[in-house]
């Protein structure tokens, strides 16, 4: 089983597939869901403390907003993690996690920076024959990672 | 400044969403059919599908199942809240929390991915590969974008 991040992190059908072919899809949830269950200050609504800002320094400079610095936190962890990335090219998703443009340009800059792990590379698809190769694209990636089982 | 401190609920559970996108089975039928299974794990029924929460094992187990009833059709994606969460239920917030806007959006094109879902079960298709050159539409070309600074300098 392979630990894949996904692009948006958010992505219901990435983590969809993701997870049907039997492998760990790295979102936006994880790491959401490791702050939510763990004790600490209360800071709602994401429990995102201080402390995060802090950490997100490894992967962007002092300088860099806060808000950017804070969503590294989440995803700078799960990108070293990653054995494999998926990325959707076209994915306008600006709320939520997904929410900060500068935030989106690193993360993708950070998974193609790493060159020892598998990226695939994609769109939306906007008719059947496009979902087809969408879902075919996927299967196929995902089959070469190895070690998958269906869910 | 004195600052409250934070208990977490539900600890060492996980949290799914299930949508089912079908023209032969409800988020009623599925719910139904999730009650009969779920030996322990809560769920909570939904316009869209469910909500499922309750320990990893139990829950992959379920979604396993829940699967079965239409391959295609059902997509699953985890959650970081577990349901009815007062700082992420709408009941609370006055408004759809911000994920139900990417949920609405990927909501468009599930059909698609049903569809290559159907096609790819039987086994291989041939891929058509996303080109380089389609990944790169609307963005300024390399080229384009040398011929722009030389003629500043100039």
């Amino acid at each position: 089983m392979a630990k894949v991040f996904i692009y948006p992190a958010t992505s219901l059908v990435l983590s969809d597939m993701v997870e049907r072919w039997g492998h760990e899809p790295l979102g936006a949830a994880i790491a959401i869901r490791e702050r939510i269950q763990t004790a600490s200050l209360d800071s709602p609504p994401l429990q995102m403390t201080p402390e995060d800002p802090k950490k997100g320094l490894r992967w962007a400079a002092v300088e860099v907003p806060a808000g950017v610095r804070g969503r590294m936190a989440l995803y700078g962890p799960m990108i070293e993690e990653a054995d494999a990335a998926i990325i959707i090219n076209d994915a306008d998703l600006s709320f939520g996690c997904m929410g900060c443009s500068r935030t989106n340009e690193l993360v993708m800059y950070l998974l193609r920076k790493r060159k020892d792990i598998p990226l695939l590379d994609i769109k939306y698809p906007t008719c059947e024959e496009e979902g087809i190769a969408f879902v075919a694209s996927i299967k196929e990636f995902l089959a070469a990672l190895g070690g998958g089982d269906d869910a | 400044m004195t600052q409250k401190m934070y208990a977490p609920s539900y600890v060492g559970t996980v949290t799914k969403y299930v949508f089912i996108d079908s023209p032969n089975v409800s988020p009623q039928t599925l719910a139904i059919r999730a009650y009969e299974i779920s030996d322990g794990v809560m769920i909570k029924e939904t316009c869209f599908g469910l909500q499922v929460t309750g320990k990893p094992d139990e829950v992959k187990m379920l979604i396993r199942e829940l699967r079965k009833v239409d391959p295609a059709h059902i997509f699953v994606k985890d959650r970081g809240f577990p349901p009815g969460d007062p700082r992420r239920c709408r009941a609370n917030l006055g408004g759809a929390r911000p994920g139900y806007y990417g949920h609405e959006f990927e909501s468009g094109i599930l059909r698609y991915i049903s569809r290559g879902l159907e096609e790819t079960a039987s086994g291989p298709v041939s891929v058509k590969k996303f080109e380089k050159k389609k990944l790169d539409e609307g963005k300024l070309p390399v080229e384009k974008l040398l011929e722009i600074i030389e003629n500043e300098e100039d």
